[in-house]
């Protein structure tokens, strides 16, 4: 339980900073570098954190499921521009993969 | 008395949850990468909610509780960044760099290519923050007029689209580097992507989340500057 509170606290503090700084960055996001430096610093224990973390990031993949079945309300909307949503999301996907990855290692053999 | 039942916050949930894990074991036993959990689940609900007519909105604020954990499962991958800080700073220079070539290729190709193929401004702001997480997408797309139904779904199908073909993809083109891999499922596939690269490893999982977390920013940042410059 500590874990999650810890991980409740970094959110509130990041959702803050979000406020107060004009929403430029999300709360969560913040709250995710906040935890890491807090873990960083020593001021959080690792432990601590853990399960809570463990437990979060293995299901995450449920998480977007509501947001998928979306589709159902905005299928007319994307319906009237299927083959350029289609076509510009997957070539776009396949180039960020194999840029990233790809620049990635290269400069990694370069070192 | 069934109707209401299958139209309570409680069942809604439940099935989700269920259903998610029943993909999870299929897809456990089966090892497709086509049986990808998130998207079984996202089909069988959408059949259901479809024939038991019950609508969306609805749904939304039965499993309301999800959002609130994928919020909390954002500020998780702290502790992921933090098992894995040796490795992130010893290669702090090629993951900067090439998270944002990846976030540049990723908002120009997508922009680009939708706008040749007739899509108006609107949608294009929809469109751009498509490889970056939904909490964040709808953040970039909602301030420009970006549609932010059409980001959610956009930026899931990716998601579940890039965690499927992704580490095939990579192998293919020798990108077997396992950060390497871990960065580019990331960036191209969010918490999705993530979610795959967990299951890969500890180090897939970090970089993966760390990519996230990073092309989030990087994102946040550059879509409203290109969308004054660039289209």
């Amino acid at each position: 339980m500590l874990g999650f509170f810890h991980i409740l606290l970094f959110w509130t503090i990041g959702n803050t900073i979000s406020y107060l700084t004009g929403n430029y960055i999300s709360g969560n996001v913040l709250g995710m570098i906040l935890l890491f430096c807090a873990l960083r610093a020593g001021i959080v224990k690792a432990h601590r954190v853990r399960p809570a973390a463990r437990f979060l990031l293995g299901s995450m993949g449920l998480f977007f499921v509501p947001f998928g079945v979306g589709l159902m309300v905005s299928y007319d909307l994307i319906a009237q521009h299927f083959w350029a949503i289609l076509i510009a999301s997957v070539v776009s996907t396949l180039l960020v993969l194999l840029s990233t990855g790809g620049i990635f290692q290269k400069l990694l053999h370069k070192q | 008395m069934i109707s209401n039942l299958l139209q309570s916050d409680m069942f809604l949930l439940t099935l989700t949850i269920g259903l998610y894990c029943g993909g999870v074991a299929l897809y456990r036993r089966l090892h497709l990468a086509v049986l990808h959990p998130t998207l079984l689940a996202f089909v069988a609900l959408i059949v259901f909610l479809k024939i038991f007519g019950i609508d969306y909105t609805h749904y939304r604020e039965a499993t309301r509780i999800l959002d609130f954990l994928l919020g909390m499962s954002v500020v998780a991958l702290g502790y992921l960044l933090y098992e894995q800080y040796e490795r992130l700073r010893s290669e702090a220079l090629p993951i900067l760099v090439s998270v944002v070539v990846g976030s540049l290729v990723g908002i120009l190709s997508v922009v680009y290519i939708a706008r040749a193929m007739g899509a108006d401004h609107v949608l294009l702001n929809s469109l751009a923050p498509k490889s970056v997480t939904v909490p964040i997408a709808i953040a970039i797309s909602e301030p420009l007029g970006g549609i932010t139904t059409i980001t959610s779904v956009v930026v899931f199908l990716v998601g579940i689209f890039g965690s499927i073909v992704g580490p095939r993809l990579l192998r293919k083109c020798g990108i077997r580097n396992l950060m390497a891999r871990g960065l580019a499922l990331g960036s191209a596939a969010h918490g999705i992507g993530t979610a795959r690269a967990v299951e890969m490893g500890a180090v897939e999982g970090a970089f993966s989340g760390l990519a996230m977390a990073l092309m989030g920013i990087i994102t946040a940042l550059l879509v409203p500057l290109l969308e004054k410059s660039c289209y």
